[in-house]
């Protein structure tokens, strides 16, 4: 049995990783003093669910924490006590303490159970003040109270707009609600029309089962669920709603005592489909439904795929692309007229193969919306921290980037924004001095340009203090001067260990962080800029590819050999004079490239391949920049440009200085993708023949 | 393709026929002498095709392949052992290994068989000093009075010497 539940463990733990940060969200943009009761629901809705599956999984500590917090959620929902700020803190808090625990049962580190234990104590103590019953939310307590003998009669009301969503699920509904006891429709408008809905339910599941059930269906805003006085009920229901926390009695009930009539078989199938909402069609229902707040009639419907299998997939596209170019290769040989047609499904077959690749490739496609999310915990929680008031906002969160990037792009995103946070945005009082509203602004954005995607970070705080950094990189011994431009002082910042803020803060100020920043965003083969102007703020600009596994390059010939250069490094080519071509101690080279010299890496030196003529005018020179600094890389001959699929060369092989990767051409044959940023950086010692 | 490519794909389920009878040996020729390698590490047989060369790798690296999307190191082993011509040509012959998950191509002259060697007609090699190390040989087999020689592949291609993989891994 264990052995069987364990193959559904890890879709809980992204489900309820989802449902959290679900939650998170909800809870940062409640409005405490007149909070969407619509907000409450989805926010108790995600709770309810986490502590469903965590039950059937048999996560104890899971449960404890959600169902105190549920306890507490619900008492607000119902109006009984009022939501404060001490609460939403407590809600986060929870939220944390489950995460923590989550990723103990992923095997990620242990769970704090002191921390659990504090969550849950603050929150029973919130759940213990406010209005008059004290619900006792424990168990135990529900347990006790008398089963219910037969079960209740409700009455049930909603509004469906006319053709808001499809008939068939209505019929279904309403079909599965007279399995569970005696339904008699009391009004029934036409569904084309749509209209008001009067049901009588005669039943032993709970309300909350119901509500549960008519959630996928109508917008849990205009439902109505009541006790209908009219039937008699059974003698116990009235007594345990008047507890104030009546809400999950039957849910106990049937647990501990599955012999009640109704409850023990009706209950089951009411877990099912709120827990596991992924083995049927539920699931997108429920999707919709917690969608309402932000698009009403949104049915996204999606499945849940293991990345490898998206990644096997590029990878046979991949192989069929360069099978097309082999073959369009192969027939771009024969004779056109006689073969025309041949030509022609040619033609045909290279439009499908490129459209192929495209849909796959969009596969790993995310919005930048599952990093952006994240944020405005963050800027909560550090403003509070720091005593400032910011306001964060994002822009562009459906601009999509493949999914390997979006998860490395998080961190550098964190630390930028944590320091826009620390040093970029003052205290309200400084603002108010300087002129500017007492809340700052931090803005996220992202958009497309060209092939690459830019995501910025901008505040409109203190901006940077040129003096102060080039006092600070003076100090740290750094080879600068008062004449650098703007940009140039910028860069200075990312130097290891450089930080100019006064005061280190847990926060950020100990220097390291930025050179990491920029050395995580080269290494997904990006940039970072920077503009700043004092006194009005900061922007950081990065710049990333939009997918890692594809790469836009220009093919060149050095000898006998195929090298690939990377498009975003290249600077310019042309074909130099023999005259610009200069040498420095008979051996070292230099380019004169309008009125700059620029060191020359000749490529067939660097590689050891024969050169096809000693004249270097023949060739090429290729300027190159990597890292704010620019080399000459003198080719044979330029081939193309291609889009070329990444391959790992490590894979069965190990790591060639000067080769980034490998790629296949056209050809069928293996081509070297040239890792600019170590040629660059290390030409000056050419690499030594190990042979 | 020239015609002595012979592409024979080997599925590697058989690992469970072979339990009680001994062990299968692909046994190839590398100038004149003959080696066996399990047949077990054995991926496919196919001819030599041009490689795309690395620089700065030892001679014996002839660079790297196209195996159906995969790229895939090829190793001249008449060259790391001084063994034969190392001249390329129809007949010349890629074996494609499959250790430890990782993929790669030796050269050698041909293949010759697969034979079945059960544990009495394998000696243990005696200490003796040659280009290849004795603890890269499993051990000699005897076969009609043909001396062969068992390498033990795996350990051979995961060395140092080999400079297949990064020496972190190591």
């Amino acid at each position: 049995m264990s052995t069987d539940m364990s193959q559904f463990y890890q879709v809980f733990f992204e489900e309820a990783a989802e449902l959290l940060a679900e939650k998170e969200n909800l809870l940062l943009g409640i409005d405490i003093d007149a909070p969407d009761p619509e907000q409450l629901n989805a926010i108790f809705r995600a709770a309810h669910s986490i502590k469903g599956g965590a039950s059937t999984f048999g996560f104890a500590d899971m449960t404890e924490v959600t169902h105190i917090l549920e306890s507490l959620l619900d008492r607000v929902r119902k109006g009984e006590a009022r939501l404060t700020g001490v609460m939403v803190d407590a809600f986060l808090n929870a939220a944390d303490v489950l995460k923590a625990q989550l990723a103990g049962h992923r095997g990620e580190g242990a769970p704090d159970p002191a921390a659990a234990a504090a969550v849950c104590a603050t929150l029973k103590s919130l759940a213990g003040q406010g209005s008059a019953p004290i619900a006792t939310a424990v168990p135990g307590a529900a347990v006790e109270a008398a089963p219910v003998q037969g079960g209740q009669t409700f009455a049930i009301e909603f509004d469906l707009p006319a053709g808001g969503k499809n008939p068939a699920v209505l019929d279904n509904l309403l079909k599965d609600l007279q399995g569970r006891g005696r339904m008699e429709i009391v009004q029934r408008p036409d569904a084309s029309v749509g209209g008001h809905y009067v049901l009588r339910l005669a039943t032993a599941i709970s309300e909350e089962d119901i509500w549960e059930a008519l959630a996928f269906v109508v917008d849990p805003a205009g439902l109505k669920i009541g006790i209908d006085a009219g039937v008699p009920p059974a003698q116990e229901a009235p007594a345990a709603d008047a507890t104030g926390y009546g809400f999950f009695e039957p849910l106990y009930q049937a647990l501990v005592n599955p012999a009640a009539p109704g409850a023990g078989e009706s209950r089951p199938e009411g877990r099912r489909e709120s827990d596991e909402p992924g083995v049927d069609g539920l699931r997108t229902g429920r999707r919709a439904s917690d969608k309402v707040a932000v698009s009403s009639n949104t049915d996204a419907t999606s499945i849940r795929v293991n990345i490898e299998k998206v990644d096997q997939l590029i990878n046979l596209v991949g192989e069929l692309v360069i099978t097309q170019a082999m073959l369009a290769q192969t027939t771009s040989r024969l004779d056109q007229e006689a073969n025309e047609t041949l030509a022609k499904s040619m033609g045909q077959l290279q439009r499908n193969t490129r459209d192929l690749q495209e849909a796959v490739m969009a596969i790993r496609m995310m919005p930048v919306s599952f990093v952006f999310s994240r944020f405005p915990r963050v800027v909560r929680d550090l403003a509070t921290k720091l005593g400032k008031e910011v306001e964060l906002k994002t822009v562009g969160e459906g601009t999509e980037l493949d999914k390997g990037l979006i998860e490395k792009i998080a961190d550098p995103l964190n630390h930028l924004v944590r320091n826009s946070l620390d040093h970029g945005i003052e205290s309200p009082a400084v603002r108010e001095a300087a002129g500017k509203p007492a809340k700052g602004t931090v803005t996220l954005r992202a958009f497309h340009q060209g092939g690459s995607v830019v995501i910025e970070v901008s505040d409109d705080g203190a901006g940077l203090n040129r003096e102060r950094i080039l006092a600070k990189a003076m100090e740290r011994g750094l080879a600068v001067h008062d004449g650098m431009s703007d940009g140039e002082v910028w860069q200075l910042i990312f130097e290891a260990g450089f930080s100019t803020a006064e005061v280190v803060t847990d926060v950020s100020g100990r220097g390291v962080g930025m050179d990491v920043v920029k050395r995580n965003i080269h290494a997904l083969s990006g940039s970072i800029d920077i503009q700043s102007v004092r006194g009005q703020g900061t922007q950081m600009s990065i710049r990333l590819p939009l997918t890692l596994a594809i790469l836009d390059g220009l093919s060149v010939a050095v000898g006998d050999q195929t090298f690939i250069v990377p498009l975003t490094c290249i600077v310019e080519c042309f074909q130099p004079r023999s005259a610009e071509i200069k040498s420095v101690a008979g051996t070292a080279k230099l380019v004169q490239v309008r009125g700059d010299f620029l060191p020359v890496v000749e490529l067939h030196r660097y590689f050891h391949i024969p050169r096809r003529g000693p004249e270097m005018e023949k060739g090429i020179m290729i300027i190159m920049e990597s890292d704010g600094e620019r080399k000459a890389v003198f080719v044979d001959e330029l081939l193309g440009q291609h889009q070329v699929v990444i391959k790992s060369l490590e894979s069965n092989y190990r790591r060639v200085q000067g080769v980034s990767g490998a790629t296949i051409m056209g050809d069928g044959r293996v081509a070297l993708i040239l890792d600019v940023a170590a040629i660059v950086r290390e030409s000056a010692t050419p690499a030594r023949a190990t042979a | 393709m020239n015609p002595a490519t012979q592409s024979i794909e080997r599925p590697a389920g058989q690992a469970a026929a072979a339990g009680n009878r001994g062990n299968e040996f692909l046994t190839f020729v590398l100038g004149n002498e003959e080696y066996g390698i399990e047949i077990l590490k054995v991926q496919e047989i196919r001819g030599y095709e041009t490689v795309t060369a690395i620089a700065n790798t030892p001679a014996f690296i002839k660079g790297v392949l196209n195996l159906r999307g995969v790229i895939v190191p090829i190793v001249d082993l008449r060259i790391k052992f001084n063994l034969g011509s190392a001249d390329y040509n129809d007949f010349t012959v890629v074996i494609i290994l499959n250790i430890d998950k990782r993929v790669v191509g030796i050269v050698v002259d041909s293949v010759s068989d697969v034979i079945t060697l059960s544990g009495e007609s394998v000696r243990p090699a005696p200490e003796f000093s040659s280009s290849l190390d004795t603890g890269y040989i499993m051990g000699l087999g005897t076969v009609d009075q043909r001396m062969l020689i068992l390498m033990d592949i795996e350990k051979l291609m995961s060395s140092n010497e080999m400079a297949l993989r990064d020496p972190a891994t190591h």
